[in-house]
C-alpha cells in the first residue's frame, strides 16, 4: 500500500458538505465541525466554572465566619466542607482548565491556524466531547448520591480515598474516580486528534517553524498529557478495585503501599501543571506579538524551552512527597530537578519581555490579560522555587503557602489565560467584538481582587496555617484576631472577584448577540485564522481556495512594507 | 454510512498516512498505561519475595499455550496485511477473521484458567500478587476484546475492498496487544 493518503471516497461528499450548512441538530447538538465542538467544550467549561466558583464561595465563607449560614448554601458541615474543597480543586483543574484551554481553544485554533478545514478525525472529536460530557454528568451525580460528594482531596490519597469507613462517601468516591477516568479518556482521544492534525494537515508551505506558537504549545501539552496520564489510569483502576473489590494495592495490611498512589498520581499530576501552562503561554505569545507589533523574540528558543519544560516535568513529581516518607537522598535529586525546571520557564518569560521591548504597545483588553499573565505567573513561579527546595518545603508543606503558590500559577493559567484568549479570539468565534470598557472593568476588578485573596494566604501559610481544616477556632494558636482578619480579607476579596465575573458574563453574552460586528481581521494579525470571515463558515475556507503559507507567523513591522503586518498567506 | 472526510484528513505533511500516525500515538498512550501497571507490580514484587510462593500456583502451561495462540494470531494479522497490500480485500477479511478466532480462543482459555484459579480460592482479593495478576491480565484481556471487535468491523469493510489501510492499522494494534502479553507472561507466571 502506498503511503500517500487516498481521496477517492470522500471527494464528492466533502464538496457536498461545503455547499450546505448542516441542519440545527447536526450543527449544535451533535456537531462534527471543530468550531462547534470547541463551543461545546467552552460552554461546558464555563458551566463547570460556576460550580467550582460556588464551592469556593461556600467554603471560604465558612473559613472567614465559622458556622454562619452561607447565603444560597446554608451551614457547611465538616463532611460537606471536605467535599466542597475536593470538588473545587477537581472541577477547576479537570473540568475547567483542561476543557477550556486545551479542548476548546485547541479545537477552535488548530485547524484555523494551520489552514485546514477541520480536524483529521471529526467523529473522534465528537466522541471526545461526548465522553467528556458523560464525565460531567457522572461528577454531578456524585455530588447528589447518599453520603454526598467525595471529600478525600483532589489528590485522592489512600487510605482516605480507598476505604468508605474513612471517607464516609462510599458512592461519591467511586463516582468521582469514574468521572476523572472518563475525562482522561476524552482528552486522550482529543489529544491524538490534535497531534495528528497538526502533524499532517498543515497548509501547503507551512513548515515546522511557520506554525503559530499556540498550536505548538497545545500539541506539546497533548503529548505530555498522553505520556503522563497512563500510570494514573492504571492507578485509577487499582483504586477502583481497592474501593469495590477488596483488593489491597494501596493497603499495607494486604501487602500494598499507599505511597504507590502518590507516585502514580504525581507522575501525572506534576506534568499536568505544565499541560495547562503551555497552552496559556502560547496564547500569551500570540497576543503580545499582535499588540506590540513585533516579531516573537526567539521563536525557536521558546519552542526549545517548552520542550525542555515538558521533558523535565517528568522528573520532578516526588517534590510533592518530601514529607511522605521517601528516601532523603531521593529528595535531593528531586530538589535539583525541580529547581532546574524553573530555568526554561524563566527563559520563556524573559523572551516574552524581550518581545515587548521597543514594541508599539497597545493596552487593549487581551493585551492587559496577557501582560498580567506574565506578572502574576511569575509570583507563582518564584514561590515554587521555595517549595521545590526540600528544606523549606518541610516547613511549608500542606500550609496555605502552598495553596497561594499554586493558585498564583493556576489562576493565571486557567482564568487569565482564558480571558486573554476569549477577548482576543471572540471576534473570530462569534463574529462580534467584545466591549472594551466592560472588558477593562472586568480586568482590573479581577486582577486587584486576585492579589488581595492570595497575598494574605502566603502570610497565613508562613504563619503556619495548615490547609484542609474546617474551623480554625479549634486551634487556639491559629485563631488569633490578626490571622482571622487575614482570612476575612481573603474571603471578602474573593466575593469582590466573583462579583466582577458577572461583568464578564454580561459582556460575553451581550457581545455575542449585540456587540459591534467584527471585521475578518480586527487586530491586523498575520496568522491564518484571520484570513477567514468572522465567524468562519463550515469548512473555514472555500475548498477551492484553501490557504498557502509563505512565511512565519510573526512578521510585524517588517521594514520597507506599507502595512505593519505581513499575513502568512500573502505571496509577496 | 456517510463518508464525510474533511480535506484535512486527506493531507499528509509528514508522508505518513494520518490514520497510521494516530494508531502510533494511541499505542504510545497505551504503553504508559501498561508501563504504570507493570512498574507498580515490579516494585511490589521486589519488595515482597514471598509472592514467589503465590506465583508458583499459576499454571505456566496454560500461559504458554495462550502465548502460542496469541503469537499465531499475530501471524494471521500479518497475512491479512499482506493480502491488503495486494488489494485482495476478501482474503484480508478472512485472515482478520482467523485473527479474531485466535482472540476468542485466547479468551476462552483465559476464562477456563481464571475459573479454575478462583474455584481454588485464588481470587482478586486473596493477596497482593493475585490482585496484580487479575488486574494486569484483566486490562490486557479488555484490550484483546476491543481488538477483536475492531477487527470484526475492519473485516466487514475490507471484505468490500474498502478502506484497506485499516487492515494494517488494526494489525499494529494487535501486535501491540501481543507484545504486552509477552511481558506479562514471564512476569506473572515464570518469575520466581
Amino acid at each position: 500500500m502506498s503511503s500517500q493518503p487516498t481521496v477517492e471516497h470522500g471527494h464528492e461528499e466533502h464538496g457536498h458538505e461545503h455547499h450546505h450548512e448542516p441542519a440545527f441538530i447536526e450543527k449544535y447538538i451533535f456537531p462534527l465541525d471543530h468550531k462547534y465542538i470547541a463551543m461545546q467544550y467552552l460552554l461546558t467549561g464555563m458551566f463547570m466554572a460556576v460550580f467550582g466558583g460556588f464551592f469556593v464561595y461556600a467554603f471560604r465563607l465558612q473559613l472567614a465566619f465559622p458556622g454562619i449560614s452561607v447565603p444560597l448554601y446554608g451551614t457547611v458541615s465538616p463532611t460537606e466542607y471536605n467535599a466542597l474543597v475536593t470538588n473545587h480543586g477537581s472541577v477547576m483543574i479537570f473540568w475547567v482548565a483542561m476543557p477550556v484551554l486545551i479542548a476548546a481553544f485547541g479545537n477552535f485554533l488548530i485547524p484555523l491556524m494551520i489552514g485546514a478545514d477541520d480536524m483529521v478525525f471529526p467523529k473522534l472529536n465528537r466522541l471526545s466531547y461526548q465522553i467528556f460530557l458523560a464525565s460531567v454528568v457522572v461528577l454531578i451525580v456524585s455530588w447528589l448520591v447518599p453520603g454526598g460528594g467525595f471529600g478525600g482531596a483532589w489528590t485522592a490519597y489512600p487510605p482516605l480515598s480507598a476505604k468508605a469507613q474513612y471517607s464516609l462517601t462510599p458512592l461519591g468516591s467511586t463516582l468521582w474516580l469514574v468521572a476523572v477516568a472518563l475525562e482522561f479518556v476524552a482528552f486522550l482521544i482529543g489529544g491524538i486528534n490534535f497531534i495528528t492534525t497538526a502533524m499532517n494537515s498543515r497548509a501547503p508551505g507551512m513548515g515546522a517553524k511557520d506554525v503559530p506558537m499556540v498550536v505548538w504549545m497545545i500539541c506539546i501539552a497533548s503529548i505530555m498529557f498522553m505520556a503522563s496520564v497512563g500510570p494514573l489510569i492504571a492507578g485509577a483502576v487499582m483504586l477502583l478495585f481497592d474501593q469495590n473489590l477488596g483488593t489491597g494495592f494501596f493497603d499495607p495490611d494486604k501487602g500494598g503501599d499507599p505511597i504507590l498512589w502518590q507516585h502514580l498520581f504525581w507522575f501525572f499530576g506534576h506534568p499536568e501543571v505544565y499541560v495547562v501552562l503551555l497552552p496559556a503561554t502560547g496564547i500569551v505569545a500570540e497576543i503580545i506579538t499582535v499588540f506590540s507589533r513585533k516579531k516573537l523574540f526567539g521563536y525557536q528558543t521558546i519552542l526549545y524551552t517548552a520542550i525542555a519544560t515538558g521533558v523535565l516535568s517528568f522528573f520532578v513529581w516526588a517534590h510533592h512527597q518530601f514529607v511522605a516518607g521517601i528516601d532523603p537522598r531521593m529528595a535531593n535529586v528531586f530538589t535539583i530537578t525541580t529547581v532546574l525546571i524553573s530555568i526554561p520557564i524563566a527563559e520563556m518569560m524573559f523572551l516574552y519581555i524581550a518581545t515587548l521591548y521597543g514594541g508599539s504597545i497597545r493596552f487593549t483588553t487581551p493585551m492587559l490579560w496577557a501582560l498580567s499573565f506574565i506578572a502574576e505567573f511569575l509570583i507563582g513561579g518564584v514561590t515554587g522555587i521555595w517549595l521545590g527546595a526540600s528544606g523549606m518545603d518541610i516547613y511549608f508543606h500542606d500550609t496555605y503557602f502552598v495553596i497561594a503558590h499554586f493558585h498564583y500559577t493556576f489562576f493565571p493559567i486557567a482564568f487569565i489565560g482564558t480571558f486573554a484568549a476569549l477577548s482576543f479570539w471572540f471576534p473570530k468565534m462569534f463574529g462580534r467584538m467584545m466591549d472594551e470598557t466592560l472588558g477593562k472593568i472586568h480586568f482590573w476588578g479581577t486582577i486587584i481582587a486576585l492579589n488581595f485573596i492570595f497575598i494574605p494566604l502566603f502570610v497565613l501559610g508562613a504563619a503556619g496555617q495548615h490547609r484542609r481544616i474546617y474551623n480554625y477556632n479549634h486551634y487556639p494558636e491559629l485563631s488569633t484576631p490578626d490571622l482571622q482578619s487575614l482570612r476575612v480579607l481573603a474571603t471578602v476579596s474573593l466575593l469582590v472577584l466573583i462579583a466582577f465575573q458577572f461583568v464578564f458574563l454580561f459582556n460575553f453574552f451581550w457581545s455575542m448577540f449585540r456587540g459591534e460586528k467584527a471585521p475578518a481581521n480586527p487586530w491586523r494579525s498575520t496568522t491564518l485564522e484571520w484570513t477567514t470571515p468572522s465567524p468562519p463558515g463550515h469548512g473555514n475556507w472555500s475548498p477551492n481556495d484553501m490557504p498557502r503559507v509563505y512565511r512565519g507567523p510573526y512578521e510585524y513591522s517588517v521594514p520597507g512594507r506599507d502595512e505593519d503586518y505581513w499575513p502568512q498567506n500573502q505571496p509577496s | 454510512m456517510a463518508a464525510f472526510k474533511p480535506i484535512a484528513t486527506t493531507r499528509s505533511a509528514t508522508g505518513v498516512l494520518t490514520s497510521k500516525l494516530a494508531v502510533w500515538w494511541l499505542l504510545a498512550s497505551e504503553v504508559v498505561i501498561f508501563g504504570g501497571v507493570l512498574c507498580s507490580y515490579l516494585m511490589h514484587r521486589i519488595a515482597h519475595p514471598e509472592w514467589a510462593a503465590y506465583a508458583a500456583h499459576t499454571n505456566e502451561w496454560i500461559g504458554l499455550t495462550n502465548t502460542f495462540v496469541l503469537l499465531s494470531s499475530s501471524l494471521t494479522a500479518v497475512l491479512a496485511h499482506n493480502a491488503a497490500e495486494r488489494e485482495d480485500g476478501p482474503l484480508a477479511a478472512r485472515w482478520l477473521l482467523a485473527t479474531v478466532g485466535g482472540a476468542c480462543l485466547f479468551l476462552m482459555i483465559k476464562s477456563f484458567e481464571w475459573y479454575t484459579e478462583i474455584s481454588h480460592g485464588y481470587t482478586i482479593s486473596a493477596n497482593g500478587f493475585w490482585s496484580f495478576y487479575y488486574t494486569a491480565a484483566g486490562i490486557h484481556a479488555s484490550h484483546v476484546i476491543a481488538g477483536g471487535l475492531i477487527m470484526l468491523w475492519v473485516a466487514n469493510t475490507a471484505r468490500k475492498n474498502e478502506e484497506l489501510h485499516r487492515v494494517e492499522n488494526v494489525g499494529l494494534y494487535w501486535h501491540f496487544v501481543d507484545i504486552v502479553w509477552i511481558f506479562l507472561f514471564p512476569l506473572l507466571y515464570i518469575a520466581k
